[in-house]
């Protein structure tokens, strides 16, 4: 690099200089990304509701068609499009005859690696789960990862009971017991080999049912937005 | 950091500033730069390909738009200007991902962002793109990035087939097969990158005997 | 939604996910500096430090980011602020100590293209941490990759006196011993779990 010597006058061009490249390169850049983001974000949206409607069809066998709702801090439901400020966030899932299939309820915890975040599917009619899927896990692969693949482990959220007692408070608290060990309807047949990982869960679904179900099991059924056609 | 690895010799060709990121000036096997931000997500053939290919078009990009404005760009300020060029082109990597899949997002994650302090868009910034016009410049992005996607291709395909018995998800082996799970783990990528980089050594030293 | 105690969250980024030996991040600080434990040390402070600030003003800009609708600037102000903390620290430690300057050398500067302290930053975001927890989880990592340095360091500095293969010394050989401290560190999942 070669040495000039700097004259003032050279010291106030190189200034502005400066100024001029890193604004030049400020606006540029400003207008790379937001356009980047505008042409990208119909079809981002687009691609996670997908995989959300994926996700509550798989834990609300049965379903056609979803609304999304959130638990606000009286224990109501509040639909999601009112922007209200809402603790817990769940779907309903409705038949083909619009009748309500069940909740779909996000909730997470600590796993062995990291934060995992699951859905589970709520009957408030049968007052069990019907469906369970992870959402989002770093649990180790070949290890922790058997909680999204064992079939064995994955048939226990078919019918796992969150029966309420009259009072309104969850019956039993839903647990993860070792495996081969599971004699009541509301516990989890753990994974040998996967305890952590499988304890993680039952403490996820555990924490969240007993705080949302005495919610919901409440609520009149929303009903789907109807078209205008239709008598009331 | 590296070794200054400006035009090499006072007759480069324009194929050679092409040819020399493949093998010869590799960023992975012989600079060792750059593979902070992507070890981690390449356990799997899949993630690396595509974290490599995030890296390659990300530093084609910044390596355009350098040479394009070097001689706008005063001295003083000229690593605070790459940066800000190299962070705009990872920002756009990432939007364009979570376009392309959900799923592929979900396994890189934030990942894709680290790309703005990878050692070797920053290197071949500074130490070429400043210096030498658009169409060179051009040359030498994609020879390093097709030379740096490679070297991944190599570790996570070696991790994948080690470690879960597939490639690309094809399962190679019969079911007795033992997956030797520590390679997915974050130590069988250091394992994986010292074998490679001790087989380099190997050829390099034989090479230079005969 | 979080559950996680703070104690936790310190191990957590302290040792069970430690961002040099599960994440892969700083790694190129970590080849350069490891050769002794002393530069080692001083590095790892250093980090800490701008990982802790760092981590304060993520929170801030992410906060103010949100409020204005304007999530793509995220990762440029993070890095600029970033560039800014260590331009400030080495300032510093200039004045602080002139030795201590020379002897980090080159690798003052390059913190600022540290994976680990930009990983910190995005990490606490995605996690949705406080700012408590933010500044946890950053005085975790930081302590973590200090430690991670020290006993790389420390291991290089005995093996120096070994009769190690020609063939490996120097990259592959350090990245061996990275290899072998994750899987011990893998020992410590499960810390801090209920």
């Amino acid at each position: 690099m070669s040495t000039k010597a700097h004259t003032p006058k050279q010291e106030a061009a190189s200034s502005t200089k400066m100024l001029r490249a890193m604004l030049g390169i400020g606006i540029l850049s400003a207008f790379l990304i937001v356009s980047a983001f505008e042409l990208t974000r119909p079809r981002v949206e687009r691609l996670q509701a997908e995989a959300l409607e994926k996700a509550v069809f798989n834990v609300l066998p049965g379903t056609e068609s979803i609304r999304a709702f959130g638990l606000n801090a009286q224990g109501e439901l509040v639909d999601k499009a009112t922007g209200e400020n809402t603790e817990y966030t769940c779907y309903a899932g409705y038949d083909q005859n619009e009748n309500l299939v069940g909740y779909a309820v996000e909730a997470a915890g600590q796993g062995y690696a990291d934060i995992i975040r699951i859905l589970y599917g709520y009957d408030p009619k049968e007052q069990v789960v019907i469906g369970f899927q992870v959402l989002e896990s770093k649990e180790t692969p070949g290890l922790g990862d058997k909680i999204e693949k064992d079939q064995r482990f994955l048939d226990n959220f078919k019918a796992l009971d969150v029966g309420l007692t009259p009072g309104g408070e969850l019956k039993n608290k839903v647990i993860t017991v070792k495996q081969g060990e599971k004699q009541n309807p509301w516990e989890i047949d753990g994974i040998t080999g996967a305890t952590i990982s499988s304890r993680a869960i039952g403490n996820i679904i555990g924490a969240s049912t007993s705080a949302v179900v005495p919610m919901l099991h409440g609520q009149s059924p929303p009903k789907v937005e109807t078209e205008p056609k239709k008598n009331q | 950091m590296s070794k200054d690895t400006t035009a090499s010799g006072p007759a480069a060709t324009t194929t050679d500033e092409f040819i020399k990121g493949l093998w010869r000036e590799n960023p992975v096997f012989v600079q060792v730069l750059g593979m902070c931000p992507v070890l981690a997500v390449s356990n799997t053939a899949e993630n690396a390909l595509a974290m490599g290919l995030a890296t390659a078009f990300v530093l084609l990009m910044s390596n355009i738009l350098v040479s394009l404005l070097r001689d706008f760009i005063p001295k003083q300020v000229r690593i605070a200007s790459y940066i800000l060029i190299i962070a705009t082109f990872v920002t756009v990597t990432d939007y364009a991902i979570q376009a392309i899949s959900v799923e592929l997002y979900k396994s890189l994650g934030a990942f894709i962002s680290l790309i703005v302090v990878n050692c070797l868009i920053l290197s071949r910034a500074e130490a070429f793109a400043s210096k030498n016009t658009v169409g060179k410049s051009i040359l030498d992005a994609l020879g390093m990035g097709i030379g740096f996607t490679f070297a991944l291709f190599c570790l996570g395909a070696v991790r994948e087939i080690l470690g879960n018995g597939t490639l690309f998800d094809w399962a190679l082996f019969p079911e007795g097969f033992q997956n030797w799970i520590v390679m997915i783990l974050p130590a069988g990528g250091f394992f994986t990158l010292a074998a490679w980089l001790l087989i380099i050594n190997v050829i390099q030293t034989r090479k230079i005997k005969s | 939604m979080n559950t996680e105690s703070l104690g936790t969250i310190f191990l957590n980024a302290a040792l069970v996910n430690n961002f040099v030996l599960a994440y892969f991040l700083g790694i190129c600080p970590f080849l350069g500096v490891s050769g002794a434990v002393k530069t080692a040390s001083k590095m790892g402070v250093a980090v800490m430090f701008v990982m802790v600030i760092s981590s304060m003003c993520a929170f801030g800009i992410h906060a103010f980011l949100a409020a204005i609708n304007a999530p793509y600037l995220q990762l440029i102000s993070y890095i600029v602020v970033i560039a800014s903390t260590v331009q400030l620290v080495e300032m510093f430690i200039k004045k602080m100590s002139p030795s201590l300057f020379r002897s980090l050398g080159i690798f003052l500067p390059l913190i600022t293209t540290n994976c680990a302290i930009l990983g910190v930053a995005l990490f606490q975001t995605n996690k949705g941490y406080g700012f408590l927890e933010s500044i946890v989880y950053a005085l975790g990592a930081g302590a973590g990759f200090t430690l991670a340095l020290l006993l790389i360091a420390g291991l290089r500095e005995q093996l120096n006196f070994a009769d190690v293969p020609q063939i490996s010394k120097g990259t592959a050989l350090t990245l061996f011993i990275a290899g072998i401290l994750s899987l011990c560190f893998m020992g410590f999942a499960g810390l801090g779990a209920q």
